[in-house]
């Protein structure tokens, strides 16, 4: 099937998902952001690489932070960014979200940063642009719906390869709410692609999408014995509107059985990193003793996401 | 007027016809007969179906009419003879001068033959019956809520108990209301894969088994419409094999499709039900190839603006009216069944589950005719479709099979 993500050398042109990229590709993105890092230690914190170039962040659905390290990664880019919340407001007014990228690229866009409640919107998008012959104009999904955000993957697996160096020989836990997760859909194709040979989904059935095996995953529904001896531990951020169908009882019955606490943590191997992708839930999914613990690598992870998007988005719009 | 159609090959699967190089004549609108001109015929108009395939109009259990005039002009375009229209319109079909209206306005046009089924209940809420008497006087052929659920048992109950009393056959689509209201997909790899909310197998067995029950309880004659998953099948044909009056069908684009062609998210692999795993596909396949299953179109005209759109807010559905011939000869080929029982499936199988004396050549039979020529390549562009609806997954993709004449009530109306 062609790979609306790859133009015809096979170079990354879209950023949609991390599902189907070769490995060369993903290795590519984390080494172009490892040499980033030292741009943002930098008293001049540019580089040139976008000058002249208009990133346009389209978020369909509310997102101040992820939004935030989009325009960092831009501007330090030398992109000019312009920031488009959009959130329900337009498809209120009629107009369709192919009639507002339409638009779009009569302001001469070159790379639009795409957030949007629906699975698959990014996908459209991309297509629609091949299908107008705007093959200059490159998208970076900021997550779709419950489908996928690739950048937060990708800086999930910076921040493992900068604590564990090699992914062949790790054991990586993702727990919660994984049904309704990008993050843990991403997570999970950029693992199983860079070679980590154990890759663990914790959480109550409720919370877990059906054939999650036919992703190479193995499911745990007790979350003591599947975090034992792993590496790295992932949690997820539950939503509050979680509570309110029959998925869950309560929040306290939540933490009680899936709230990442010390002792819990002690199960895992003595040098496992915990990570969330942000904003965390206290006292629902992690205690505070382990989010701001020794173990924790929640906020090197904002700081390596920002030299993964300025990666991703010179990779693309290079191509 | 007489017509004689000649050098085709008759192919009348009600009956276990199939002759080569053979003659069919119409007298008064009706099949007159085949081979030999009956005594006296001096026909007015010939047609040469050298090469072609002479077979009864097809009838088609399921097809939405948007635009009437366009969708009945694709109905024959595709070999379509007669027309089941869902009661799903805008109004809904709950009324018997609607009813009324819509038989008319398919007289006037005057191509195919329209068969409307009426709403089981009025606005299809699955709450209060409608005048189903006056419905049926109206034209309705059967009752139905097309898609749309009865979440109150109850009211199904009685629902199936009045139109037994009347033995009017009732059309439904087992589906679980509560769950499949948030689902776009199977539930299965796909979904998981792409994050999209998943419809699981349960949403149609429970459905079918809830049905199956009332059905037993009742006596009222049900067919069951598009069934898209083994599991229901295996629990429909039990109920058959216990002797209950039921019957079902699938949509053609279910024999031939599954999950896995949503690819990217293709908005054309969005259906109602969903499209669901290899093993779905087999048994319904399986089903249509034994003659247990009708196979119908389910023709859903979708402007293109509500295919451009995000998955999760496509319109489900594809056009069917003029694919249902080529798309059925595919399945047949595929699946390694006969041209005749592959026929069997659109003109006489559908017509048994009406009730209707159609579907059929044999002679004193309406002139409902479908000429087309088994061999003929065509591509399927937007171009090619007479039908508003431009909307398929077989956009760009070669068809075999391409009808030549129709003819409705012994008249050429294509």
């Amino acid at each position: 099937m062609h790979n609306p993500q790859l133009n015809d050398n096979g170079e990354l042109t879209h950023l949609l998902s991390t599902e189907g990229l070769p490995r060369a590709i993903l290795t590519q993105i984390l080494d172009t952001a490892e040499s980033f890092m030292e741009v943002s230690a930098r008293e001049v914190k540019k580089v040139p690489l976008l000058r002249g170039k208009s990133v346009f962040n389209l978020f369909f659905e509310n997102s101040t932070r992820t939004r935030t390290t989009f325009e960092i990664a831009a501007k330090r880019l030398s992109a000019d960014v312009i920031n488009l919340d959009i959130g329900r407001s337009s498809t209120a007014k009629g107009e369709t979200l192919l009639d507002t990228i339409d638009n779009l690229c009569a302001m001469h866009a070159n790379l639009f940063v795409v957030r949007h409640a629906s699975s698959g919107a990014p996908y459209l998008i991309a297509e629609h642009l091949r299908r107008i012959g705007r093959d200059d104009i490159h998208v970076v999904n900021a997550g779709d719906g419950r489908h996928a955000h690739p950048t937060q993957g990708l800086l999930d697996m910076y921040t493992i390869r900068h604590y564990k160096q090699d992914f062949s020989n790790l054991r990586v836990a993702i727990v919660g709410d994984i049904l309704h997760s990008r993050v843990a859909r991403s997570d999970i194709h950029a693992l199983t692609t860079l070679g980590v040979p154990e890759v663990r989904a914790i959480g109550p059935e409720t919370l877990l999408p059906k054939h999650l095996d036919k992703l190479g995953v193995h499911v745990f529904h007790d979350m003591e014995a599947g975090l034992k001896d792993c590496d790295v531990v992932i949690m997820l951020r539950l939503q509050n509107e979680r509570m309110t169908g029959a998925l869950l009882p309560s929040a306290g019955e939540y933490f009680r059985h899936y709230g990442l606490t010390p002792q819990k943590l002690a199960l895992a191997k003595p040098d496992a990193i915990v990570m969330h992708p942000g904003p965390m839930n206290r006292g629902v999914e992690i205690h505070s003793a382990v989010a701001d613990g020794a173990q924790a690598v929640i906020l090197p992870q904002v700081t390596f996401g920002i030299a993964v998007r300025m990666a991703v988005m010179s990779i693309v719009a290079g191509n | 007027m007489n017509i004689e159609i000649k050098n085709g090959r008759v192919i009348d699967p009600k009956f276990a016809v199939d002759r080569e190089n053979t003659s069919l004549f119409i007298v008064d609108r009706q099949i007159a007969a085949l081979g030999t001109a009956p005594a006296g015929f001096v026909a007015e108009q010939t047609i040469d179906a050298a090469g072609c395939i002479v077979c009864p109009g097809l009838i088609d259990l399921g097809a939405r009419l948007n635009s009437i005039e366009a969708e009945l002009a694709a109905a024959v375009a595709g070999g379509v003879t007669s027309v089941v229209v869902p009661p799903d319109a805008d109004p809904p079909l709950d009324e018997p001068e609607l009813a009324d209206r819509l038989v008319h306005r398919g007289e006037e046009i005057g191509k195919a033959r329209v068969l409307p089924l009426g709403a089981l209940t009025l606005g299809l809420k699955g709450e209060r019956l409608s005048e189903l008497a006056g419905l049926k006087k109206a034209g309705c052929v059967a009752f139905s809520q097309a898609k749309a659920p009865v979440v109150d048992t109850e009211a199904l109950l009685r629902a199936l108990e009045y139109a037994a009393s009347f033995d009017f056959p009732v059309f439904l689509h087992p589906q679980d209301h509560w769950l499949s209201r948030n689902g776009i997909a199977h539930d299965g790899e796909v979904s998981a894969r792409l994050g999209l909310a998943g419809i699981p197998v349960a949403a149609e067995t429970i459905a079918i088994a809830t049905i199956v029950q009332l059905v037993r309880d009742t006596g009222c004659r049900v067919h069951l419409t598009r069934l898209s998953s083994a599991a229901g099948v295996a629990l429909a044909k039990a109920a058959i094999g216990e002797g209950l009056p039921l019957s079902f069908d699938v949509g053609v684009h279910h024999l031939l499709l599954t999950e896995n062609d949503i690819g990217f998210f293709n908005t054309h692999a969005r259906f109602a039900p969903p499209l669901r795993t290899h093993d779905d596909r087999a048994a319904l396949s399986a089903a249509a190839a034994a003659g247990d299953a009708a196979i119908c179109s389910d023709h859903t005209p979708v402007g293109a603006d509500d295919k451009l759109v995000p998955f999760a807010e496509a319109k489900p559905g594809a056009t069917g009216l003029e694919v249902l011939l080529p798309l059925t000869l595919k399945w047949a080929e595929q699946a390694g069944v006969g041209l005749a029982d592959a026929l069997a499936r659109i003109t006489c199988a559908p017509a048994a589950i009406l009730g209707l004396e159609a579907g059929t050549l044999a002679v004193g039979a309406a002139a409902d005719v479908c000429i087309f020529d088994p061999a003929a390549n065509w591509t399927l562009t937007p171009d090619a479709l007479r039908s508003r609806g431009k909307n398929s997954p077989w956009l760009g993709y070669p068809m075999t099979g391409q009808v030549w004449r129709t003819l409705v009530d012994g008249r050429v109306v294509y």
